[in-house]
């Protein structure tokens, strides 16, 4: 670390500096395909993750719309798609999985908030590795094109479910989507390039690049969610990057890593991918734990309770979710003993979670709230993510998890946990920082509305397929009627009721669009601080410009300090002098 | 790109940025690696005829290629010797001298692949060369990535620019090296 003298020298040095940079912004025009399309700066790439992600957000959403219909009205005409075949329920499920948590929460939570708050935070000019950056938003705009391709390829998108289980993944006379499957992995492992470099980037600007006098403990709890949560996808993900390239090879070149003929193991897969498939969990969960942790300080006026234990239960989280990942296998046929280990691990790691929750509460407690959009999104991203933790102690439990094992009950569990990540606290950081993206104000009334119109249709969803599950209904089947005992009037009105309720979700969902872009245009300007938070990205420019500070900030405290006593005003800015 | 952003410039950690960044890129690579190496590890210790299948490898050619790469790793050594002292045409001959190890390497191993496929072994034969041809293949890439990246950072260094990257590079190739250290026993000796 830098000694506190030494980091003020460079301070000056960087200001004699930043001037000069600042005068050579000005004068210089760039087209338009320098700045929206091949910019190097960090807003312009945050931006483009984020409108690439909720496009294929919006697809994914298309294709939960078609699945549900067919399960409850099986065999129908589904409007705007037709009858769904077999092979393409299986293909619009894997899809809808893999695009919802690699190409909508990945990019949304991680890669679109990491760029643009990340430099803006932590008060210095861009990213360390502006060229880089860019680099890993193309590699990820080729991984979601060459997903799109693989589902217009012959023998259409591959259906072997977001896991890929082989053997059905590894051989086309099983799966029957030769160029789908393989187009699949492929996808998926250049959409892993993209973030071990844009997360290489983001641990290294926050390592290195820290406004002078911000100390390790005075960095918003959003980008330490966004850098170990960087962290954890680097140590998780190689196992699966190799386990990638050996999948491709059993599928065109003919090896058998995966074939117990040939002397390989399909359950070596099963492994390498929830080796890495559990720490995601992690990844995705983290940067929301940190969006609602910056939403929640601002609008109950009070400092974080406990920054520094959040802190270390992240880090606990982050080990722990590495000894996690065979609670998946419970009845793939590993060792009952082993089981017991994985179910000891799998309820410990609730721990830390449910610490971070208290905190939250405890952090409301006798604050002055204001129900603002975005405090209504972080509640509500409380409140739902309990209830997925809850149902998750019996999954953990080897003994529950044989009987609940590829329920809807799992799938209703873990949608409690994936849909306030992916959903509400991407609409709680999108609503919170719109006013420092696009320098207006969203419209709060249609924000409301839209909220409401979301989180109640979406309890609506899942609520049913919990009891769908415990009756018995099982994931992968396409039609309930071939299941007379599955096939009567109580489940069919319970799937029917989920269903209604999607479709009522995803109506409201154009009240959002129709804010966003109503309110570029004709939202209240925005200003600089909107909503009087003490983050260094709201004493920036709304929009921030190029360059993002007229002179970068120096850092003289934490970034919670509301309602501190003996002072008029009730925030005070990291930036703001003593 | 005329300007670095301030946020390159600056170092928090004392550590420069970009040795920070390569170490985080070890840091993953070790992972991918490690992960291949573990599963052909846990084959290896089901299957005892792994044995007598490495047994058709050439462990002299192997440790030859081993000689060449530690050899070329030393001339790295050398080639951020003279970056640190400004002398940037001597650094970029220590890297020239370092791809050399490179391409001497890969025709090693050119002639040891062709060999062994045109005996049969190929990729799909079994587990064993399955797990042969990636690892070394995968190594491989790295051996061809970091050569590419040392042909332009020479270039630049003999212009005595971005001399800190002649470092850089150093410790990615000491990585490939270490990885052809776990790959060599791994594939070749343990018979």
């Amino acid at each position: 670390m830098a000694t506190p003298a030494q980091e003020h020298a460079h301070s000056h040095e960087e200001h004699a500096h930043g001037h000069g940079a600042g005068h050579d912004h000005g004068h210089h025009a760039q087209s338009f395909w320098s700045k929206y399309v091949f910019s190097v700066d960090h807003k312009v790439i945050g931006m483009q993750y984020m409108f690439t992600g909720l496009f294929m957000g919006i697809i994914g959403a298309f294709f939960s719309y078609v699945f549900r219909m067919q399960m409850a009205y099986p065999g129908h005409n589904v409007p705007g798609y037709g009858v769904v075949s077999p092979g393409e329920y299986n293909a619009l499920i894997t899809n809808h999985g893999t695009i919802m948590i690699f190409w909508l929460a990945m990019p949304v939570l991680v890669a679109a908030f990491g760029n643009f708050l990340i430099p803006l935070m932590l008060g210095c000019d861009d990213m360390v590795f502006p060229r880089l950056n860019r680099l890993s938003y193309q590699i990820f705009l080729l991984s979601a094109l060459v997903l799109i391709a693989s589902w217009f390829v012959p023998g259409g998108g591959f259906g072997g479910a977001w896991t890929a289980y082989p053997p059905l993944s590894a051989k086309s006379q099983y799966n029957m989507t030769p160029l789908g499957s393989t187009l699949w992995v492929i996808a998926v492992a250049l959409e892993f390039v993209a973030f071990l470099i844009g997360g290489i980037n983001f641990v290294t600007t926050a390592m290195n690049s820290r406004a002078p006098g911000m100390k390790l403990f005075d960095i918003p709890m959003v980008v330490w969610m966004i850098v170990i949560a960087s962290i954890l996808f680097m140590a998780s993900v190689g196992p699966l990057i190799a386990g990638a390239a050996m999948l491709v090879f059993d599928q065109t070149v003919g090896t058998g890593f995966f074939d117990p003929v040939r002397g390989g193991d399909p359950i070596l897969w099963q492994h390498l991918f929830w080796f890495f498939g559990h720490p995601e969990v992690y990844v995705v969960l983290l940067p929301a734990v940190g969006i609602v942790a910056e939403i929640i300080t601002v609008f109950a006026r009070k400092k974080l309770f406990a920054y520094k234990t959040v802190l270390y239960t992240a880090f606990g989280t982050g080990i722990l979710s590495f000894f996690v990942w065979a609670h998946h296998q419970f009845i793939a046929g590993i060792d009952p003993r082993m089981a017991n280990v994985f179910t000891a691990t799998t309820v410990l790691i609730s721990i830390p979670i449910a610490e971070m929750m208290f905190v939250f509460v405890a952090t409301l407690y006798g604050g002055s709230i204001v129900l603002t959009t975005p405090m209504l999104w972080a509640l509500a991203f409380i409140a739902e993510f309990i209830i997925g933790g809850v149902t998750g102690i019996y999954l953990g439990s080897s003994g529950s998890d044989i009987y609940f094992h590829d329920t809807y009950f799992v799938l209703a569990h873990f949608h409690y946990t994936f849909v306030p990540i992916a959903v509400i606290a991407v609409f709680a950081g999108i609503t919170y920082w719109y006013p420092k993206m696009f320098g207006k104000m969203l419209n709060d009334t249609l924000g409301k509305i839209h909220f409401w119109g979301t989180v109640i249709p979406f309890n609506g969803i899942f609520i049913p397929l919990f009891l769908t599950g415990m009756g018995g209904d099982h994931r992968r089947i396409h039609n309930y009627n071939n299941f007379p005992e599955l096939a009567n009037e109580r489940m069919y009105f319970l799937r029917e009721f989920a269903t209604v309720s999607l479709l009522v979700l995803l109506a409201f969902q154009l009240v959002f669009i129709i804010n966003f872009f109503w309110s570029l245009k004709a939202g209240k300007k925005a200003g600089n601080n909107p909503w009087d938070a003490n983050t260094l990205e709201w004493q920036a420019p709304s929009p921030p410009p190029h360059g993002n500070f007229a002179e970068l900030p120096n850092c003289y405290r934490g970034p919670y300090e509301y309602s501190a006593p003996n002072r008029d005003k009730d925030y005070w800015p990291q930036n703001e002098p003593a | 790109m005329a300007t670095k952003p301030i946020a390159t410039t600056r170092s928090a950690t004392t550590i420069p940025t970009g040795r920070l960044a390569v170490w985080w890129v070890l840091a993953s690579e070790i992972v991918i690696f490690g992960g291949l190496l573990a599963s052909y590890i846990m084959h290896r210790l089901g299957h005892p005829e792994f044995g007598d299948y490495a047994s058709h490898t050439n462990t002299w050619l192997g440790a030859l290629n081993t000689f060449v790469l530690l050899t070329s790793s030393y001339f790295a050594v050398r080639a951020h010797f003279e970056a640190e002292h400004g002398r940037g045409a001597n650094a970029a001959k220590w890297l020239y001298a370092t791809v050399g190890g490179a391409l001497m390497f890969l025709v090693i191993k050119t002639f040891e692949w062709t060999h062994e496929i045109s005996m049969g072994f190929t990729i799909t034969k079994n587990a064993f060369w399955s797990f042969y041809y990636t690892a070394a293949g995968l190594h491989g890439l790295h051996v061809i990535g970091g050569a590419i990246i040392m042909l332009v950072i020479a270039s630049d260094a003999k212009k005595n620019k971005e001399l800190q990257r002649v470092e850089l590079i150093g410790i990615y190739w000491h990585f490939v090296d270490v990885v052809w250290i776990f790959l060599f026993p791994l594939l070749y000796i343990a018979k």
